[in-house]
């Protein structure tokens, strides 16, 4: 029992670290420009499928750095190119195209790989289980913690001590009088969208490792990190990485005793959540940008 | 007479011409009734949507589920209780209104893209549901019931009849189509204008903000629940996907296309999209991709829909 409490908790823990990681991008991406990127699933099975076809030049470690690298690129694209003209509307717009480009991704996915899942090898030292007992301890699952966490730390370095990070951090607060202090805010849009796109390539490479590639890979993943941002609160990352964590961990407990109520208990926590605190575990009252 | 309300009355006589006579001529311009009805029961639900994007201005993602809900409350109904049309919508239309006033409960604090993004959220819980829920659901495979003939005790109304039921699903139009008309004429529906236009000073007005979110928000659900039940009807089939996030956004675009500060701008996008999507998919896989052009074409060429694009014409 204890091992199956064990199991399942850890296999939350991971699951939660993909969440958080997503979360963290979307998150972002919100905080600075009020757009919920619907299409963060799209470019997460992008990133996978970038991965994919590079691996057999690059190695799985090669894909593993490169393509995140190149789904940041086009998400610069499609941000410089489809969103940027929005800024000045109503967010509703921009939410009503980033979900037409899921549509587009998911199906120029399918159109360009097929539809049929397709493996992805990861390196036969990263798939061997690293103690007898404890046997889900497989050394994929623990370098994708171990990664995610990382990324996480270098995301916040980068905000904390480089001037692309304070003033994305400053942007957050006030963008128009970091404008008026001679920022080019288009452009830090523009590389703080890249940013979070960086984000889901990176998720895309490690999820395809661990569940293979089908065209609706993102599917799965997208609405959990929404449910992410809310419960830890617009406006904090910190938050947004507490709350990945948390369902994630949430479903896995609620995985061991009643296996088909663990999508549900994420929606339940939100609505507790909401119902106790209207803005988020992190999120300030009256923070919340209108 | 001033113009605006001579504009008015044309298109009122138009529209409901048009619904009146569409089974007669859809035939000949290469369409079929069960596609009238289509055009006529998701319109219904883009206008309900709109009636919370549009005329109260917040941003409702999450509207499938409530029509998703309802579609289910109807066909179980239907499939194991009793077989009644009648009590079947009826029961349908209770339990998703019932769930979007539980949610809107939730909703009804938050504001902007906190609430929209949790909208998006809610609406899943009930996909997730529909889909887990094998035992009584069907989950994945969805449910597949067969509605029923309504007895008025002097005549029977044969809804078997692709014709007989676009009829009858145009009698419920019409009056949840009165019952908004009337709804955004009343002091209330006023109110939720003034809202969209300045919450803050709606606020300091007295207004309970709050309050009168939430009873907008299950007044639409009332209405998309409405919508929902009719379209469990017209396909004898409700599936999980009636309740996915990917229907709720389908909704606001069609508001959007048509034109989001009009009445029956919804109805004429949603006209549009159920064509084009029905024509799409006939000739191509990848109708998702062009759906999603659409979107973004949409979006970024004719923000304010046809309507918008019609009235600044004439102006």
């Amino acid at each position: 029992m204890t091992q199956l409490v064990l199991f399942n908790v850890f296999n939350g823990l991971v699951i939660g670290a993909f969440y958080a990681l997503m979360a963290l991008g979307l998150s972002l991406i919100i905080n600075l420009t009020n757009v919920i990127n619907f299409a963060h699933g799209g470019f997460l099975a992008l990133g996978a499928y970038i991965a994919y076809t590079l691996q057999p030049y690059l190695g799985f470690w090669g894909a593993l750095i490169v393509s995140p690298f190149l789904t940041a690129l086009i998400g610069i694209l499609v941000e410089r190119v489809l969103i940027r003209p929005l800024y000045a509307r109503d967010p509703l717009y921009s939410l009503l195209l980033t979900f037409g480009l899921a549509y587009v991704l998911q199906d120029s996915v399918r159109y360009i790989w097929g539809a049929q899942g397709l493996p992805i090898q990861v390196p036969a030292a990263l798939q061997s289980s690293l103690s007898p007992t404890l046997f889900f301890l497989t050394g994929y699952r623990v370098f994708m913690v171990a990664l995610v966490a990382i990324a996480v730390i270098v995301l916040f370095l980068i905000l904390k001590k480089t001037r692309l990070g304070m003033r994305i951090r400053a942007g957050t607060l006030d963008l128009e009088m970091v404008s008026a202090l001679g920022v080019d805010v288009r452009i830090l849009r523009n590389l703080n969208f890249g940013l979070g796109i960086f984000f889901a390539g990176l998720a895309g490479v490690l999820a395809a490792g661990m569940l293979g590639l089908t065209p609706t890979i993102g599917d799965q993943l997208i609405m959990p990190s929404f449910v992410a941002v809310i419960v830890g609160g617009l406006g904090s990352l910190i938050g947004t990485l507490f709350g990945g964590l948390l369902i994630g961990i949430a479903a896995g407990v609620v995985t061991v005793f009643y296996p088909s109520a663990s999508e549900a208990t994420i929606y339940v926590m939100m609505a507790l959540v909401l119902l106790i605190r209207p803005h988020g575990l992190f999120g300030e009252e009256g923070g919340t940008k209108l | 007479m001033n113009n605006a309300t001579v504009n008015k009355s044309i298109s009122l006589i138009v529209v409901w011409a048009i619904l009146l006579t569409l089974p007669t001529w859809i035939g000949s311009v290469g369409g079929y009734t069960d596609l009238a009805s289509r055009v006529l029961i998701i319109g219904l639900a883009a206008m309900s949507t709109n009636l919370l994007v549009g005329h109260s201005g917040v941003m409702a993602f999450g509207h499938a589920a409530y029509f998703g809900l309802s579609a289910y409350g109807t066909g179980l109904i239907i499939k194991y209780l009793v077989p009644s049309t009648p009590l079947g919508f009826l029961v349908g239309v209770l339990t998703g209104t019932l769930g979007g006033a539980i949610i809107g409960y939730l909703l009804a604090k938050l504001r902007g893209i906190y609430f929209a993004l949790a909208t998006i959220a809610f609406g899943q819980v009930f996909y997730f549901i529909a889909f887990r829920w094998n035992s009584v659901t069907g989950g994945d495979n969805g449910l597949t019931f067969q509605r029923q003939p309504i007895d008025l005790g002097f005549a029977q109304i044969d809804l078997a009849s692709s014709l007989v039921f676009y009829y009858t699903a145009l009698v419920v139009f019409a009056v949840c189509a009165a019952l908004m008309a009337v709804l955004l004429r009343s002091p209330f529906g006023h109110t939720l204008l003034a809202m969209r236009e300045n919450e803050r000073r709606a606020r300091f007005l007295g207004i309970p903000v709050n309050r009168h979110l939430w009873l907008a928000y299950t007044a639409s659900c009332v209405f998309v629940a409405c919508a929902g039940s009719l379209y469990g009807m017209l396909n004898n089939f409700v599936s999980p996907h009636n309740l996915h996030w990917t229907q709720s956004g389908d909704f606001v675009l069609m508001a959007v296309i048509g034109g989001m500060r009009s009445f029956w701008g919804p109805l004429l996008g949603a006209a549009i999209f159920v064509v084009l999507q029905d024509y799409l998919s006939s000739i191509t896989d990848s109708w998702m991709f062009f759906i999603g052009m659409i979107f973004v074409l949409v979006v970024l060429f004719i923000p304010r829909g046809i309507v918008g694009l019609l009235q600044r014409k004439t102006s």
